[in-house]
């Protein structure tokens, strides 16, 4: 799974899916067990994570473990979502949930209440443009550049800063 | 939002990531930061005029060689906690090391000094000059040292916010010490102790707001 990432750090987009893809199981079931009183925002939390881990990922040292690095980031989240909810709502929702503990494994992928085309309406055209165009309908930066009519080193920070505008909306939405 | 769908936004057309980002990242903010307080103190204190004198004398280096240790060890300290799961291992001691040292000179030099000349020792001339001035010139690194540090990614957030704070501190502090005339270990164990602790302080403070993400 280290491989894949460096890989994926290297350029390769397919390492990097495959990475994001079993990562996504890996935190689905580290919170799953630490929300049992929250099962609604397992989902959404590993969204948000696998999203913060994309937009970190440069801040991951190759000499450094790959879990520490990933286990340091889900629980920064989960401790984050912790101390917001704990100012909004009283947490003794759900407990009667305990008795589905066994219904769902790893790969139960729910859907999340992220709408990613709501989110993006939000964010200003030098940002969202370039991640509709490069994310969304998988055109390079040269295409994305032309299609805009942005540099390219401008589709390039519009996509690294709207996925941070977008993390940063996530965080403060709930 | 699928997960399938979030994965497949993220991955696709997920370019090369630059090696190295903290560490550049860093050397960007401390060029900047370092030039900031420099050209502050000469803007608005002045070099010392007999620095050629002073540099011949022990203790402006050790005057200098405080700053310059809490320098490199609480850049490692700051470079460490802006990544997840970054260890600080030995550090802490490393950082207490030169403090210490400069302590046990000054418990030396005050018991040597006869009593009545302690207080003058400790206060100097210039104590709440230094108290203002040096954590004023740690202004330019502490806020240079906070924008690296809000494009890394600190889990610990008030820990990363005092190293933030105590690097612009000891570098406020080696570039007080070339306009700084006083020139008795007590004074440095004491106030130049005080006045990076300030800043250092102030970060642990900030980071939890400021820091997030």
């Amino acid at each position: 799974m280290r491989d894949l990432f460096i890989r994926g750090l290297g350029g390769d987009a397919a390492a990097y899916r495959a990475f994001l893809t079993e990562l996504s199981a890996h935190l689905r079931a580290f919170f799953r067990r630490r929300m049992s009183g929250l099962p609604d925002d397992v989902e959404d939390l590993m969204q948000e994570t696998l999203l913060a881990v994309h937009n970190q990922r440069h801040t991951y040292d190759p000499g450094q473990p790959l879990t520490a690095w990933v286990y340091a980031i889900a629980k920064y989240k989960l401790v984050d979502l912790l101390r917001r909810r704990a100012g909004h709502e009283v947490r003794n929702d759900a407990l009667d949930d305990e008795l589905d503990v066994l219904a769902h494994n790893d790969s139960e992928a729910a859907e999340s209440r992220l709408d990613l085309a709501k989110l993006l309406v939000h964010l200003p055209d030098r940002q969202r443009l370039p991640i509709v165009c490069m994310k969304l309908q998988g055109m390079s930066v040269v295409e994305t550049a032309r299609a805009t009519g942005m540099s390219e080193s401008a589709v390039k920070v519009g996509v690294h800063r709207g996925l941070k505008a977008l993390a940063a909306m996530i965080r403060t939405r709930r | 939002m699928k997960t399938d769908e979030l994965v497949t936004l993220l991955a696709t057309g997920a370019g090369p990531v630059e090696p190295n980002a903290s560490s550049r990242r860093y050397a960007t903010a401390l060029g900047w930061g370092a030039f900031g307080a420099t050209l502050l103190m000469a803007i608005l204190l002045g070099v010392r005029p007999d620095l050629d004198a002073a540099a011949r004398l022990p203790m402006f280096w050790i005057k200098l060689g405080l700053p310059a240790f809490l320098t490199v060890a609480s850049l490692v300290a700051a470079s460490r906690l802006s990544r997840p799961g970054a260890q600080l291992g030995r550090l802490p001691a490393a950082l207490a090391a030169p403090v210490l040292a400069v302590w046990l000179l000054t418990a030396y030099v005050l018991l040597a000094a006869p009593p009545p000349e302690r207080v003058e020792l400790v206060m100097g001339r210039t104590w709440q000059y230094c108290l203002f001035s040096l954590p004023m010139l740690s202004v330019p690194v502490f806020v240079a040292t906070f924008w690296a540090m809000k494009g890394l990614a600190p889990t610990r957030l008030a820990l990363a916010g005092a190293a933030a704070g105590l690097l612009a501190g000891a570098i406020g502090a080696l570039v007080y010490a070339l306009h700084c005339p006083e020139m008795e270990a007590p004074f440095l164990g004491v106030w130049y102790v005080a006045g990076m602790l300030i800043p250092a302080a102030a970060g642990a403070l900030l980071g939890p707001i400021v820091l997030r993400w």
